[in-house]
């Protein structure tokens, strides 16, 4: 390629102003934050009392368990309600239909984050819509406790997952090639067993990725736990949150936050080989 | 046989579109609620929610924030990514895919901890809580965005057309205004909506970086300590419809060109 004379100058000023932005917003805050996570809230001074703090204390212990529960359950409940569901937008509706059917299957994706976990509780409430109908229909006596629970919370996650979900599932459907269904179809194979043996397959590494992302904006999330879960039973964010708000306490929060984010770059780092071996 | 499974289908279909549509038609339905609590039974239909979420001036100035930080920060993040993009693209630089995996690597970790990051970081530079504050923290999220989308649609057809212009004697900064921006315009524009979209919404950044002045997320946030409120429901309900707004615009404008 043949540039003129301030071509070395050139790509430099147009990558160096995005660099400098990660470096200044990304990476010196996370300096920023490992050094505070190794300070004593109270006096300052070098201390690795935050980091054994997560490590004696069981309470801190069973939010680690929560956040890994609960990621877990609605991780494996969404990909089970949206696998099938997919399929059917994909194989069942019409081709014509099929871009409005997708368009109205992640509508609600696009609502205000704290907006959806909000509406949720107006459906799960003591007093709200499903409470009220069974009471209405006589199935049972007094309201159950729906909200302010593991289960709340978990509804919650599921309803914005089975949507991302759908989106990359369908995605992944839509890219395979016809012609190995019918292969398999000229092979004797039946519907069930050409699912199984050959779409299946074909799909799982789409899958593994959207199980990934799922993971990691569940356990990182902050705001559905705390609106739909409450403070009955804590995941990681609301403890972070939770020694900002009360206490001020940047060193602890700072540590936690370190420990979550060392539990992401694990499942990271094991999904991505998973991954590669699946291709070679 | 096979009209059974299409039988089940088309009821497992529906189920899933009714679990999906249950929280936004109650909350639609109940910001118009004519009494205090957005809970059956109905009492509307009634617009005094909406009325009062229009004359609260808390509501409307951090509307007004959200609008201001979302075009703001995604014109930085856009910019950017369009710049840092061009140059990775179309020069050979000494540890590319090091510095390009660095320019993305936000898109891994929870808005939590970008958020936790800069409070640290700005709580010890002395930086006052603010809504550039949040904005800075809202082009480190989209900036990546912005760059994966732009580099990725950067193809080999596109440098002959700016061989061509530099050829023709076009200066740099001439092949970059007149024939890259338009060439990249539907991914930058991609990256411009998808970083609004994700400003607009974006909670927890917001909620640690801004005190007085505030975005409308964290607004509602505040709302969300009365209980269940109609007021919620409405605000949200507009919310809601801001986006489907903005969703529809986008299908219309930028999926359209493309051949289907």
């Amino acid at each position: 390629m043949a540039f003129t004379g301030n071509s070395r100058a050139l790509p430099w000023a147009l990558v160096t102003p995005a660099l400098a932005w990660t470096l200044l917003f990304f990476v010196l805050p996370f300096i920023a934050m490992g050094f505070s996570s190794l300070t004593a809230h109270e006096g300052g001074g070098f201390t690795l009392a935050n980091y054994s703090q997560f490590f004696t204390d069981p309470s801190y212990w069973r939010a680690m368990v929560n956040s890994l529960e609960v990621t877990a359950i609605v991780t494996v409940i969404s990909i089970l309600l949206a696998y099938p569901f997919a399929w059917i937008l994909a194989e069942q509706v019409p081709e014509r239909w099929q871009r409005l059917a997708l368009m109205l299957a992640v509508l609600p994706f696009w609502t205000s984050y704290v907006v959806r976990s909000y509406s949720w509780l107006l459906v799960l409430a003591q007093n709200g819509v499903i409470n009220r109908a069974l009471t209405g229909i006589g199935l049972i006596g007094e309201p159950l406790q729906l909200a302010n629970t593991r289960f709340a919370t978990v509804t919650g996650f599921v309803h914005f997952f089975v949507m991302l979900l759908t989106l990359t599932i369908f995605a992944n459907l839509k890219q395979l090639s016809p012609s190995y269904r019918k292969a398999a179809a000229d092979l004797g194979a039946g519907p069930v067993r050409t699912f199984i043996h050959v779409v299946l397959p074909l799909t799982l590494p789409g899958i593994m990725v959207g199980a990934f992302l799922t993971f990691v904006l569940c356990i990182g999330d902050y705001i559905t736990p705390q609106i739909l879960g409450g403070n009955n039973e804590l995941v990681m964010p609301q403890l972070v949150m939770m020694q900002i708000g009360r206490r001020g306490d940047f060193p602890l929060a700072s540590a936690l936050s370190i420990i979550l984010m060392a539990v992401v770059t694990i499942a990271y780092l094991a999904c991505a080989r998973w991954l590669k071996i699946e291709r070679a | 046989m096979r009209a059974a499974v299409r039988l089940a289908a088309w009821a497992y279909a529906i189920a899933v579109y009714g679990f999906i549509f249950l929280p936004v038609v109650v909350l639609v339905l109940f910001s118009l609620q004519a009494t205090s609590f957005p809970i059956p039974p109905f009492t509307g239909p009634s617009l005094r929610w909406y009325q009062s979420v229009l004359s609260d001036a808390r509501l409307t100035s951090a509307l007004v924030n959200s609008i201001l930080v979302a075009v703001l920060s995604s014109l930085a993040s856009v910019t950017l990514g369009f710049l840092s993009a061009w140059g990775f693209a179309r020069f050979v630089l000494p540890g590319s895919a090091l510095l390009r995996g660095l320019i993305t690597l936000p898109l891994t970790v929870s808005y939590l901890i970008i958020g936790m990051g800069l409070l640290v970081l700005f709580n010890w530079a002395g930086v006052p809580k603010s809504l550039l504050a949040a904005g800075i923290g809202h082009v480190v999220i989209n900036l990546p965005l912005c760059f994966a989308i732009i580099y990725s649609q950067m193809g080999d057809h596109q440098i002959n057309i700016e061989r061509a212009a530099r050829d023709l004697g076009a200066a740099e900064w001439k092949v970059l205004l007149l024939i890259t921006v338009p060439v990249m315009a539907p991914a930058i524009f991609a990256g411009f909506f998808l970083s609004m979209t994700f400003s607009w919404d974006e909670f927890v950044i917001s909620f640690l970086l801004t005190r007085f002045e505030t975005t409308l997320p964290v607004e509602i946030w505040n709302l969300l300590r009365s209980g269940l409120n109609p007021k919620t429901n409405a605000v949200g309900s507009l919310v809601f419809a801001v986006s489907i707004v903005l969703v529809v615009f986008f299908e219309l404008t930028l999926l359209r060109r493309k051949p289907a």
